[in-house]
């Protein structure tokens, strides 16, 4: 395995990329995402409200939450994939390097140098057109200066590394001619060809067979403790968040609202909507709970972000005159972040 | 394939035969005064197809003249083709307001009539083969570049744009490399339609001696025999014929092209 992780580091890269110790990979601090109406007369939207969060190399960060909640416009953010609608603002740090504040031209640079992805649906996110490896040779043209035989020949590493066998046959191959979970595998290899620092996966197993998830999560873990990337995955599956990160991030109408280490929060939510994200995920036996039990469920809707009080609040079942009047701030808890006015009183 | 795809397939092989074989079959210029003139058809084993008013061998005319009408046929919608590819790519693309614009200018384009514009061109740029086929495909581009245009818009949305952009790579490489690949399918189905109205578009403009005067061509051939219609209507009548024939079978090939392809269309997302 030493080999094709040699290869991926690349002798040509250049000394103020090699990574510091103490300075997370990814760090962002007061992003703050609205989008404008499609005629630009109608009331912005507000869909991320104020956001501090920061990935160590060799770590896994989960933002989990449910539809809405700005955990993907977060992810896009990062990427600088929004649309033009967006209004960012807020900074992103690439190990301490701010990226905002580039040039267009070279902040899509210093984006595609340091940051890969990892989307939802293989399928859509390799060209239908391309072959498999002339996808990735290009990310090496043009992040590492390799190109022709060169490139195929680090490609073709970069789909060993990700368990596809017989990679010299398989970079040949059109998306279509591979399975789902070869496909996710080899848009992974694709979003590791820049020698990123940080990997950004959007629900990266939902789209796969149950059976393909487990590896896919493996495989996602192991580049995590091989290579020492940083992981932001991005999930409504607290499961799967708890089963691979070592911190999860809960968002709630756009705003943090529990960042813990993963074992203390799933032992212990401190805030009522993590604790009733949890009684979701346990797995539910129909014989323990009785013939005419119901799946957990949480009752109501998100609420939008931007709101006066805790948004949490109409659907909480501990909420008080004091939450509906005052937005709670995070404040430290734990091992970690909580913003709730009765943080850990729902021991449950 | 279907039979109107072999009737096509067969017609196209036998054009492209005569225009091949032409220097074959009947070496030297097919403009030499040969025999008696007005000879018709099926008399002389010398002349299967007779002589016109000035006694030029009208079988030798014919495979020349389809030299004429295959090349500028191709080139020219080639040219179309490939205008409307950049064009229609770089506005889907793009977006805002280098699309508006571009479309404006499809849309004055498409609002002239492809032959009066070509005319127009012609009459500037003075008779040659070259000119003709500039003067088809510039107004011949626009159907191609809308339709580029729609398949890009609903193209750039895709993930693996996304992912291109985030990989870094230019907006012009992401848009001619990653985006007009996948949007060229129903351009194909536009081939044969174009090549045979270019195809057309040549022979109206030789009709009214606007074509290269150095080489015979379907076009010349017919208003050369509209004088003699009445003694002599084959002279009309033959090159006619091939005329529709080529263009039946190239507009066949292009039909049968875009149903096979029909069924490989992507799946929608």
């Amino acid at each position: 395995m030493s080999d094709p992780v040699e290869s991926l580091a690349g002798p040509d890269m250049p000394a103020q990329d090699v990574p510091a110790q103490d300075v997370p990979a990814l760090e962002i601090t007061g992003l703050r995402v609205r989008f404008r109406s499609l005629d630009g007369r109608g009331p912005e939207v507000l869909a991320v409200d104020g956001i501090d969060l920061s990935v160590d190399r060799g770590r896994v960060l989960s933002l989990v939450g449910e539809s809405g909640s700005g955990k993907s416009t977060v992810l896009l953010a990062i990427a600088g994939l929004l649309s033009g609608a967006a209004i960012i603002e807020g900074e992103v740090r690439l190990h301490g390097r701010p990226i905002m504040g580039l040039a267009e031209r070279e902040r899509a640079m210093a984006r595609g140098r340091g940051i890969g992805m990892v989307f939802q649906d293989p399928g859509g996110s390799l060209n239908p057109v391309l072959s498999v490896g002339s996808q990735i040779d290009e990310v090496l043209g043009v992040h590492r200066d390799l190109h022709g035989r060169d490139a195929r020949g680090v490609t073709e590493a970069l789909l060993a590394r990700v368990g596809v066998g017989d990679p010299k046959r398989r970079a040949q191959a059109f998306p279509h001619q591979l399975s789902g979970g070869l496909r996710q595998r080899a848009a992974i290899a694709a979003a590791l060809a820049a020698g990123p620092e940080v990997i950004l996966a959007d629900e990266p197993t939902t789209a796969l067979d149950a059976t393909v998830q487990a590896q896919v999560l493996d495989l996602l873990v192991g580049l995590v403790s091989d290579e020492g990337v940083a992981l932001v995955l991005v999930t409504h599956d607290l499961a799967v968040a708890a089963a691979v990160a070592d911190r999860i991030a809960v968002l709630y109408a756009g705003r943090v609202v529990e960042e813990r280490p993963a074992g203390e929060l799933m032992d212990r939510p401190a805030h009522p909507y993590s604790s009733a994200l949890r009684a979701a995920a346990l797995p539910f036996s129909p014989r323990v709970a009785g013939d005419d039990a119901r799946l957990p469920e949480l009752p109501g809707r998100m609420a939008a972000a931007g709101g006066v009080g805790c948004a949490f609040a109409p659907r909480c079942p501990l909420a008080t005159d004091h939450c509906r009047a005052v937005t709670p701030e995070l404040t430290p808890y734990g091992g970690g972040r909580v913003a709730c006015w009765r943080a850990g009183e729902i021991e449950a | 394939m279907s039979r109107s795809g072999w009737i096509g397939a067969i017609g196209l092989g036998l054009l492209v035969a005569m225009a091949v074989l032409a220097p074959v079959i009947k070496p030297g210029d097919p403009l030499d005064l040969v025999g008696r003139p007005v000879m018709p058809p099926f008399t002389d084993p010398r002349f299967p197809l007779g002589t016109d008013q000035l006694g030029r061998d009208v079988w030798a005319e014919l495979l020349y003249g389809a030299r004429v009408s295959l090349i500028v046929g191709i080139a020219a919608a080639t040219g179309a083709i490939g205008i409307g590819i950049v064009v229609g790519t770089l506005a889907g693309f793009l977006g805002g307001r280098a699309d508006s614009t571009l479309m404006r200018v499809t849309e004055a384009f498409q609002t002239v009539p492809t032959f009066l514009l070509a005319l127009a061109l012609l009459t500037a740029l003075g008779s040659s083969t070259f000119n003709v086929v500039l003067a088809i495909a510039i107004s011949s581009w626009a159907a191609t570049s809308r339709l580029v245009r729609a398949e890009v818009l609903s193209l750039r949305q895709r993930e693996y744009v996304d992912a291109a952009r985030l990989a870094g790579l230019g907006p012009l490489r992401i848009a001619f490399r990653e985006v007009l690949p996948g949007s060229l399918q129903p351009v194909i189905a536009l081939v044969g339609v174009t090549v045979g109205a270019a195809i057309l578009v040549e022979s109206a403009l030789a009709f009214l001696g606007l074509g290269d005067p150095n080489q015979i061509s379907w076009g010349v051939m017919i208003a050369n025999g509209r004088d003699a219609i009445r003694v002599a209507p084959s002279l009309v009548v033959i090159p006619g014929i091939c005329l529709a024939l080529a263009i039946l079978s190239v507009s066949l090939i292009g039909d049968e092209l875009a149903t096979r392809l029909a069924p490989q269309r992507r799946r929608a997302p």
